[in-house]
């Protein structure tokens, strides 16, 4: 029998790769969902990818199909640029506040002709490429750096949805009351100064929290140059510099100076397995990421050498370990099995003094470009997420799941549901197949309210507080 | 403002010109030092060992001696501008505060009741945040234009970090901030915080003579035409060890090695002729002589 | 020929009493390196830092009394500042000195020391020197 006053839509928080994949397994089924997303357009750190490992697959190009996907999905209504600001209620019937960031363009006239980017003449250091400042040639000949974005943007060509927001904290018309350019040359006079935030209330029955993860900043790494050291990027920064839709388009040079870099270093657990002084975990993908950034900078670099000092290398999935064993052997990568001590500026190279201990030698490497690989983190406003919903979160901020073993993807309130890197690091496989997991949990729940199930609905409204779904 | 003032062994004999221009200049900028009436050495190292009662029984005693004298705010605070020395008493304040079996022992040792009342802070903290530089930097009368000068912090302000350093320990700046309101132009590189090798002077002169050229190169490859520091220890080290390096090194070039607090009394314009100058193996007046800053 | 490993070898006494003096967990050290790595000495050593924990670990301790690497420690606190477990070396590298010279007696005597060097010599730097090296 029908279970009455029960909604089968799904709000899904946040849309990388698991909230995506949660959100078209559902839809797919003939289910509505709500998927909110803070950034101007989805797809979230894949999205800021080169190439994935161990395929060296393109991430734009297989994420594409199903991000365009997710934006015109008739089961899909898409919440980009937004934050959830409230849920109240419980599994049946959640009252979700939803604050839409405003854009100050409005996206119902704008045909993403890209003529507003262009025109801007603010080129400023952007989020999506970890503020990366990159030498260009001035027309005078000298070397300036200057940020790789615009203040009016969208994230990248492959963006969905492709609309463009203003960045007012480095607007001119925002910050001096100067300029208007873009709304000049716009064709279609999208560009609105004035838009306000808009609110908007749904009605979900359950919720998917795939909320994501960010990178431990380089400024609480002290030793390793604190974030002021040119030409010392994370990994994230390193990925936008070898993408091919990235601000260099995937040529390989260095930031300050434009020059090739010869000798590239990774440094391994930068912030992770350190318990002292900063997380104690090992963020499990970085040994892999950096391999796989090792090859592809050979494969840019063919003279170059990658130096990366390691203490452990984990490479446990598919194919994992043979991708590293070809790093090693193809590419000629050289892992230095020991941590990094320091990192500083010498003339134009970054000295990292090291250690090699299966010699026993201190080793010491002048680098033209130093990538770090920092903990991963949970992402910002995990924490107040939780509060906000009576949830717990560990001491680092990862999403406490019901029951780590056999309940991963559930929270102690029934039918809100975990997937993705907001619990802890893990890779794309594994983020892709919790994102289908919290679909068919979601899906399980909706069966049994109508009727197809084992065990009773709950009267509406109500919220058990107790978790672990039958 | 009055402090207790604990000179340390070092700065009271071969030091002793560090120690008179410390005076010097701390009074002229208001920072009132009233030595300890009853003081000895504090061990020049803190001992590393669990079961140390003995060798903390010495710096115990410092403490001891800077609470009766009673100087400070509402605590006895005690200071000292030998930067081992500071390392030692306050590492040694900290375990007394924090073990308190220990501290019995300790106290029953030393015949006294301490239990940690005492603050101890290192003279660069307090010419940092209790008179602040802009206050040095206005009573300065000879501004050391010019002087292009490298601030060496060494190890004992800075680690362990949790315990003693009252700046960030991988990029210090209030040497380098006290030389700029001194009107001295400092040089940041990278080294600043690299140890000198301390008391390997005694058994492996050739370690720190290598140690002590890593530190150097990497501050004249900045543009320092100098070094400053605040440790006698670090000073002996850096100085002494150039005489070999001219020989071994092709192209090293000397730079002379000042204490914080001869170019304070010279930059206040106080009489710097009693600041140790002929200690120096790296004659440390010449430099000044060219950019017009000696009045000796 | 191969060094032979057995319960017995691994917890001897030597290891207790480096980990009673230190106060130090020897096996805490994941061998990450991260200490040899940023020690000032370490280029002059005839083992690395990391190596002398590893050394301890395999209750190798023998090695380890006869090794310079252990005078050779500056007290820096280097390696304790970047540890990602929290060990401090130094503490380590005190007690290998103490084991040594209540077996052999000081690292230094004052008769065989210079005039000239004491002449020269900071108060401090002989202080620690005979702190660090003599009974």
């Amino acid at each position: 029998m029908p279970a009455a006053g029960f909604n089968r839509r799904v709000l899904i928080v946040g849309a990388g790769i698991a909230g995506i994949q949660a959100a078209l397994d559902i839809a797919n089924s003939g289910h509505e969902v709500v998927l909110v997303d803070r950034l101007p357009s989805v797809g979230g750190h894949m999205h800021q990818l080169s190439e994935t490992f161990p395929t060296l697959d393109c991430s734009q190009c297989i994420m594409t199909p199903r991000t365009v996907e997710v934006g015109r999905h008739k089961n899909i209504k898409l919440y980009v640029y937004s934050e959830v600001e409230d849920i109240q209620g419980g599994i049946g019937s959640f009252r979700v506040q939803i604050r839409r960031k405003p854009a100050y363009v409005n996206w119902d006239v704008c045909t993403a002709c890209g003529a507003c980017t262009e025109a801007c003449p603010q080129q400023i250091p952007v989020d999506f490429d970890r503020r990366l400042e990159i030498a260009r040639a001035t027309k005078s000949g000298q070397l300036r750096t200057i940020g790789t974005g615009k203040a009016i943007y969208t994230l990248s060509p492959q963006a969905v949805p492709k609309k463009p927001v203003i960045d007012v904290e480095h607007c001119t018309w925002f910050q001096k009351g100067k300029c208007r350019l873009c709304e000049k040359v716009c064709p279609v006079k999208a560009i609105d100064y004035e838009q306000q935030p808009a609110w908007f209330e749904e009605q979900v029955g359950a919720i998917i929290l795939a909320t994501g993860y960010e990178l431990y900043p380089l400024e609480k790494l002290g030793e390793y140059g604190g974030g002021q050291v040119p030409d010392v990027i994370d990994a994230l920064a390193m990925e936008r510099l070898l993408s091919a839709s990235g601000p260099m388009a995937g040529v390989m040079r260095r930031p300050s100076d434009g020059k090739v870099p010869k000798e590239v270093v990774w440094i391994q657990c930068a912030g992770s397995r350190d318990p002292e002084l900063h997380m104690s975990y090992c963020s499990k993908i970085c040994c892999m990421y950096s391999a796989k950034q090792a090859m592809l900078y050979k494969h840019k670099v063919h003279d170059g050498q990658a130096f990366v000092f390691y203490i452990d290398i984990r490479s446990a999935g598919k194919r994992y370990e043979e991708f590293v064993q070809r790093a090693m052997e193809d590419d000629r990568v050289l892992f230095i099995r020991g941590k990094v001590s320091k990192v500083f500026r010498e003339g134009d190279k970054v000295l990292v003094w090291g250690v090699d201990t299966l010699t026993g030698l201190p080793v010491e490497v002048a680098a033209d470009l130093v990538v770090i690989s920092p903990a991963m983190i949970a992402s910002e406003g995990t924490r107040q997420m939780a509060e906000m919903l009576g949830l717990e979160v560990d001491e680092f901020g990862w999403w406490t799941e019901y029951e780590g073993n056999l309940s991963p993807l559930e929270t102690t309130r029934e039918g809100i549901f975990l997937a993705g890197t907001g619990t802890g690091p893990k890779d794309i496989p594994e983020a892709v197949s919790q994102g289908s997991g919290a679909a068919g949990k979601v899906l399980s729940l909706f069966a049994r309210w109508n009727g197809g199930g084992e065990g009773q609905p709950q009267p509406d409204g109500a919220d058990t507080g107790s978790g672990g779904q039958p | 403002m009055k402090v207790s003032y604990f000179p340390g062994c070092t700065l009271n004999t071969t030091g002793k010109g560090y120690d008179t221009a410390v005076r010097a200049s701390a009074a002229a900028v208001g920072l009132d030092l009233v030595e300890l009436s009853e003081w000895n050495c504090c061990g020049a190292t803190f001992p590393l060992i669990i079961d140390n009662m003995l060798e903390l029984a010495a710096p115990a005693h410092i403490l001891v001696s800077a609470r009766a004298q009673g100087v400070g705010g509402s605590a006895p605070l005690l200071t000292t501008a030998c930067t081992t020395c500071y390392n030692v008493l306050n590492r040694t304040n900290r375990f007394i505060r924090e073990h308190l079996d220990e501290r019995d022992r300790i106290n029953s040792f030393i015949e006294s009741d301490y239990s940690g009342e005492v603050e101890v802070k290192d003279i660069l903290h307090l010419l940092r945040d209790d008179i602040g530089f802009d206050t040095v930097g206005q009573k300065v009368q000879m501004p050391l234009k010019g002087l292009k000068v490298a601030a060496y912090y060494g190890c004992m302000v800075l680690r362990p970090p949790a315990e003693v350093a009252y700046d960030d320990p991988d990029n210090p700046r209030s040497l380098d901030d006290l030389m700029a309101s001194l009107g001295a132009t400092p040089v940041d590189y990278p080294h600043k915080n690299e140890c000198c090798g301390a008391y390997l002077a005694v058994k492996a002169p050739e370690v720190t003579r290598e140690m002590a050229y890593t530190i150097l190169r990497s501050a004249h490859s900045a543009g320092a035409e100098a070094v400053v520091t605040n440790c006698p220890l670090c000073q002996f080290n850096l100085d002494r060890r150039q005489r070999e390096m001219t020989q071994l090194r092709a192209g090293f070039v000397p730079l002379p090695v000042y204490y914080f607090s001869q170019l304070m009394g010279l930059a206040l314009g106080l009489d710097a002729s009693g600041y140790g100058w002929e200690r120096h193996y790296v004659d440390a007046r010449p430099l000044l002589r060219t950019l017009g800053l000696w009045n000796g | 020929m191969r060094v032979r490993l057995t319960a017995e070898s691994v917890h001897n006494e030597l290891v207790r009493r480096i980990e009673e003096y230190s106060g130090q967990d020897l096996m805490a050290c994941y061998q990450c390196g991260k200490c040899a790595a940023g020690c000032p000495v370490a280029f002059a050593m005839d083992m690395l830092p990391s190596q002398v924990i590893r050394y301890a670990q395999l209750g190798l301790v023998e090695t380890l009394l006869e090794s310079k690497t252990i005078w050779l420690c500056a007290a820096c606190q280097t390696c304790y500042t970047r540890c990602p477990k929290g060990i401090d070396l130094s503490r380590i590298m005190e007690a290998l000195r103490e084991i040594v010279m209540f077996e052999r007696g000081s690292h230094i005597n004052y008769d065989e020391l210079l005039p000239e060097d004491l002449a020269e010599w900071p108060q401090q730097a002989f202080i620690s020197g005979f702190r660090k090296y003599a009974l």
